[in-house]
């Protein structure tokens, strides 16, 4: 470790136990929070309790269970479903923002960047409490409008309307935050790469498609990671939203099913393992996106 | 505007008007009564302006429990934000600027932990707290949001790139100590990362809800997320004897009011940390 040469300079060494020392803190944190409870869920999940039986060993039977439950299987399928359109309407908006944003520098420009931002200040929560008021008939001005032209009102909490309802308020919160992370990207590109492309006479438009976006793929691709992420640990909105729509069932998202199967059957052994399954999808499923990522990098 | 300009104005036009809408919605509904919530145009006032008398009600209900969650909201954010961003400062810095066995492994765990998803590892933290009987206390939300892994990872890309060697090899060749050099120069240095830090775990912890639902059952300890749920929930089932939606609009109101403002003040610290994520 010692007198490391770089650039023919010889280095004061930095003692490799300080180093160690620094990190120790933010370790035993991980350890506790996170190694910790990902091996217990895990421990947990080998195990079923019932009132015949006490706790017994059962293996990988949680997990055989789980992967055959209609209920979360249902469950996944909607959160697929909701995130294949949510997530690119997320992403194109957040992406026409950012290259608006990026094209025009006046200061209704900086008034949009700030208000975009904004509902990323507002508790999921809230967001939800308070569109679930904008789409009621009683409160909101949203649900009666088609009465004005002779049609019929908009049910918005109904089976046909809840997940595009849903998938409003997440488009609402986020896009705004996914526009900033896009639009930092497209200032840290160099100028030098459009002049080329202006020269050649493309229109702004043309710039922008063919020059720009390629240009922020990494961070169009990170975005992509971290709605995916979002997407699969689906709860807060639903669960609000459940005293709106009661046909938000126990298991309308695995995370819900999950919650309930805890909290509500007290079923801790299957609960565990199906936020232990949850959990390791989002992680290969974000890897794989990495993966594609990188490979759509160099083609 | 010329040709060139009018349609990303057009796009930004009508996204201002979308993002705002629902906030305006808050703010005007807020200053209505129960009644006037019911009767008048949902994005207009109503005749009598109860603004006023919904805050004296908001912090009177249940003996001010609405203040009691401010508090406890405040508390938990704060102590977690302050919590996080110091370990994470220490982290950050040990694993740029240092090398020590198994530094490498830990470094590409790093990228891992950003991605585990943070409610699954809520159930079985609250099994673990729950044996050693620590749920339904203030340390059952701090502890946990203590972890920030996105935190220490942007900590470290700073010190890296804004951190230079040399000046801690000069300091070191002065026999200053590694904990007064990380004192007294480095962080210092690392102001701009760490108030973005801090700012994002202040965010995430006051706006978490997931977290506090699961470990806190005494309604003293809830933050205001989980308070005004249970508000909103007695609200619907009581629609009749005791009616509470406009508490839980103007609620709603006054607890997105410190943070809207808190953004508008700090825009560039948000900029600079949805930036870093965005180079990584």
């Amino acid at each position: 470790m010692t007198g490391a040469r770089v650039g023919g300079r010889r280095r004061v060494t930095a003692h490799p136990v300080a180093g160690a020392l620094f990190v120790l803190p933010f370790f035993l944190v991980v350890v506790a929070f996170l190694v910790v409870p990902l091996g217990y869920a895990f421990w947990l999940s080998l195990s079923s309790r019932s009132l015949a039986l006490g706790t017994r060993f059962t293996g990988l039977e949680n997990y055989a269970r789980a992967f055959t439950d209609p209920v979360l299987l249902d469950g996944l399928v909607r959160v697929a479903l909701f995130g294949a359109v949510q997530i690119p309407v997320m992403l194109g908006v957040a992406l026409a923002g950012a290259l608006a944003l990026d094209a025009v520098k006046t200061r209704f420009a900086a008034v949009f960047r700030l208000v975009a931002f904004m509902p990323y200040a507002v508790p999921a929560v809230i967001g939800a409490l308070m569109w679930g008021f904008l789409y009621s008939r009683t409160f909101g001005p949203f649900a009666d409008a088609p009465t004005w032209f002779g049609g019929e009102p908009v049910d918005f909490f109904g089976t046909s309307w809840l997940l595009l309802s849903l998938g409003n308020i997440v488009t609402w919160a986020w896009t705004g935050y996914n526009m900033i992370i896009l639009y930092s990207a497209l200032q840290g590109v160099p100028r030098e790469t459009y002049e080329a492309a202006v020269i050649d006479g493309a229109s702004q438009v043309q710039l922008a498609l063919r020059v720009k976006v390629p240009a922020i793929r990494s961070a169009i691709g990170l975005a992509s990671i971290f709605a995916v992420i979002g997407t699969m640990q689906f709860f807060t909105e639903p669960h609000v939203m459940a005293r709106f729509a009661p046909q938000i069932s126990s298991g309308y998202t695995p995370n819900l099913y999950a919650y309930n199967q805890a909290f509500a059957y007290s079923d801790f052994h299957y609960s565990a393992a199906i936020s232990f399954a949850l959990g390791f999808l989002v992680f290969v499923v974000a890897y794989a996106v990495v993966f594609v990522r990188r490979r759509g990098v160099r083609p | 505007m010329t040709a060139r300009t009018r349609l990303p104005h057009l796009l930004m036009f009508a996204g201002i008007v979308y993002f705002v809408v629902p906030l305006l919605w808050v703010v005007v509904a807020a200053t209505k009564s129960q009644p006037g919530l019911l009767s008048s145009p949902a994005l207009w006032f109503a005749d009598e302006f109860s603004l006023v008398d919904n805050v004296r009600q908001l912090f009177r209900e249940d003996d001010g429990a609405y203040g009691r969650w401010i508090a406890n909201t405040a508390l938990y954010s704060g102590v977690s934000a302050l919590g996080a961003t110091s370990l994470a400062a220490l982290a950050g810095y040990g694993l740029a600027r240092f090398s020590f066995p198994g530094k490498r492994l830990f470094e590409t765990a790093l990228l891992g932990m950003i991605m585990v998803p943070a409610t699954a590892l809520v159930l079985p933290t609250y099994l673990i707290l729950s044996e050693l009987e620590v749920v339904d206390t203030a340390w059952a939300v701090i502890l946990p949001s203590l972890l920030s892994p996105f935190g220490t990872y942007l900590i470290r890309v700073y010190v890296a790139e804004s951190v230079p060697v040399e000046l801690l090899e000069a300091a070191r060749i002065d026999r200053a100590g590694e904990l007064r050099i990380f004192w007294r120069i480095v962080l210092p240095m690392m102001r701009p990362a760490l108030v973005t830090v801090f700012l994002f775990t202040l965010v995430a912890t006051w706006n978490n809800y997931f977290l506090p639902l699961v470990m806190l059952s005494d309604a003293d300890l809830y933050p205001l997320t989980v308070g005004l749920t249970t508000w909103f929930n007695t609200a619907q089932q009581e629609a009749g004897t005791r009616v509470l939606f406009n508490l839980v609009v103007t609620g709603s109101l006054l607890a997105i009011v410190p943070l809207v403002v808190a953004f508008v003040l700090l825009q560039r610290f948000w900029r600079s940390g949805a930036g870093a994520g965005a180079l990584k």
